[in-house]
């Protein structure tokens, strides 16, 4: 089993009209078994700015440390926030630096830049990134998330919108992959507020909060 | 460079100071991991794959300059990761630089070698000359043995006129009148042994790369998507981002999905989760 599954993870981000939201299971295992059902992956570093990190939950722990280390001294030096292409250059460089002996984590990180324009972008464990305008995904469901996506996502889609489309394409992609589920964590970020759930997904045989249509 | 092995020396048999204080390290590599690789690796986990470009590049020499062609296909195994990165890497305003192999090696170490020649720059007081980026290129990745896995296709004009080099993972390279690089590699020599002649026309030269990405991009597996192109003359520089675009999105739903307000169930009001004990 490779390093990755572990502990089993599922994240996505997607960009909407002048919001982005960022999505994640909730499920922490050890191989096969569920340790817990209410794990946090997506951090804040600032109230424009939240890095969700899959992999091996030990090493997205300590890089979401290392990275508010870094961010917390930047603040004190510069006297303001880091901009999102500025905090995904950092992190890049935070994972290139072990090339050889790599952190077997992949961020999603996603903010909201200057004039509010959101961005979002992925890295593989290494470092190397990916910038979309549309959406990223990460972990070990990220092959059917890439479908969901794909299908489900419309460019400039209002806030309510966006947060039905990105619960529905994650709820959808961890209900076929064993390693992540227990429901889903939706941060959706617009200029004015930040709007944080947690969805619900049914364990067992009687569903309990999805609406079917 | 070589400060970059001496301080990951440091780091290998000190250690300790770092470990407790994160201070903003000194550049280069840093292994305080290995080890615990190595004992994850033991115990049966697998190393994940890393996201590769498996890619098409290719470069040719025509009358007035240099030009550079690269498909836009990121891959991480069998998935494809970005249907649309950019390969072709700025160096200097009149070097470019395409790159094959891990998409993070090849970002680095084109990034770095551009921040270097930035530095010689305002040293000089001169424009960056195409064999600087090469000598830079080949030493960092001789210095890593080949671990460092870039395989580049280096081109631009300077005073001495225009340059066509390729560089390999292990530190050797090329100087050539036409080149290509990447698993599609051999897809594009096809078109360019039998295309290419002496003193093409800048639309001829344009025409041909495209067609030699083209060749890749649908016989190649790992190459895909797009065509960029870069033009590279005494001068002046255009890079063509999506100069041709032969695989659209075609299976695009017209109605789309339409998710109604309060289709997903929620466990009750908002929060925001506390974030983690430092």
């Amino acid at each position: 089993m490779s390093i990755f599954e572990y502990n089993g993870s599922a994240l996505a981000a997607m960009v909407g009209k002048n919001c982005f939201a960022i999505a994640s299971d909730r499920r922490l295992g050890v191989n096969l078994q569920t340790v817990a059902t209410d794990f946090q992956r997506i951090f804040k570093i600032h109230d424009k700015l939240y890095i969700g990190l899959s992999g091996l939950a030990t090493d997205a722990q300590t890089m979401y440390q290392r990275l508010v280390f870094r961010h917390k001294l930047y603040q004190l030096r510069e006297e303001r926030d880091m901009k999102p292409q500025t905090f995904a250059s950092l992190v890049s460089a935070l994972l290139y630096e072990k090339r050889f002996g790599p952190y077997f984590c992949q961020p999603v990180i996603a903010g909201l830049g200057d004039d509010d324009v959101p961005f979002i972008c992925t890295m593989d464990c290494l470092g190397a990134k990916e910038l979309a305008k549309d959406f990223v995904v990460s972990g070990t469901a990220s092959e059917s998330l890439y479908g969901a996506c794909e299908s489900m996502y419309k460019p400039n889609m209002e806030s309510e919108e966006l947060f039905e489309t990105i619960s529905q394409a994650l709820l959808s992609s961890v209900d076929r992959d064993c390693l992540s589920g227990w429901g889903g964590h939706v941060l959706l970020v617009l200029l004015v507020f930040t709007l944080s759930h947690i969805l619900c997904q049914f364990q067992g045989h009687q569903p309990k909060c999805r609406k079917e249509p | 460079m070589g400060y970059m092995c001496w301080s990951s020396e440091i780091a290998y048999s000190g250690g300790m100071a770092r470990f407790a204080a994160d201070v903003p390290t000194r550049g280069g590599f840093s292994f305080d991991l290995c080890q615990r690789n190595e004992m994850l690796l033991k115990k049966g986990n697998q190393l994940p794959t890393f996201r590769k470009t498996g890619t098409t590049i290719v470069g040719l020499v025509f009358e007035d300059g240099v030009i550079l062609g690269a498909d836009t296909r990121a891959t991480e195994g069998p998935i494809v990761a970005d249907k649309n990165c950019e390969k072709i890497h700025y160096m200097a305003p009149n070097i470019y630089c395409c790159g094959a192999g891990t998409a993070a090696d090849t970002e680095a170490v084109t990034d770095m070698v551009s921040s270097q020649l930035q530095l010689h720059r305002y040293a000089t007081g001169r424009e960056s000359r195409v064999v600087t980026a090469l000598t830079l290129l080949k030493s960092h990745l001789f210095s890593y043995q080949g671990h460092v896995s870039a395989a580049l296709v280096l081109g631009g004009v300077d005073i001495t006129g225009p340059h066509l080099h390729t560089v390999y993972p292990h530190g050797s390279t090329d100087t050539l009148p036409f080149a290509t690089m990447g698993s599609g590699s051999l897809a594009a020599m096809a078109i360019f042994e039998s295309k290419f002649r002496e003193g093409l026309t800048r639309d001829e030269g344009i025409k041909l790369v495209s067609e030699a990405i083209c060749s890749g991009i649908f016989n190649d597996l790992g190459s895909g998507s797009n065509v960029d192109v870069c033009v590279i003359t005494r001068g002046q520089t255009e890079y063509l981002r999506n100069h041709q675009l032969p695989n659209p999105r075609t299976y695009v739903s017209s109605r789309g999905y339409n998710f109604l307000k309060g289709h997903t169930g929620k466990t009750g009001e908002p929060y925001i989760p506390p974030n983690p004990r430092r």
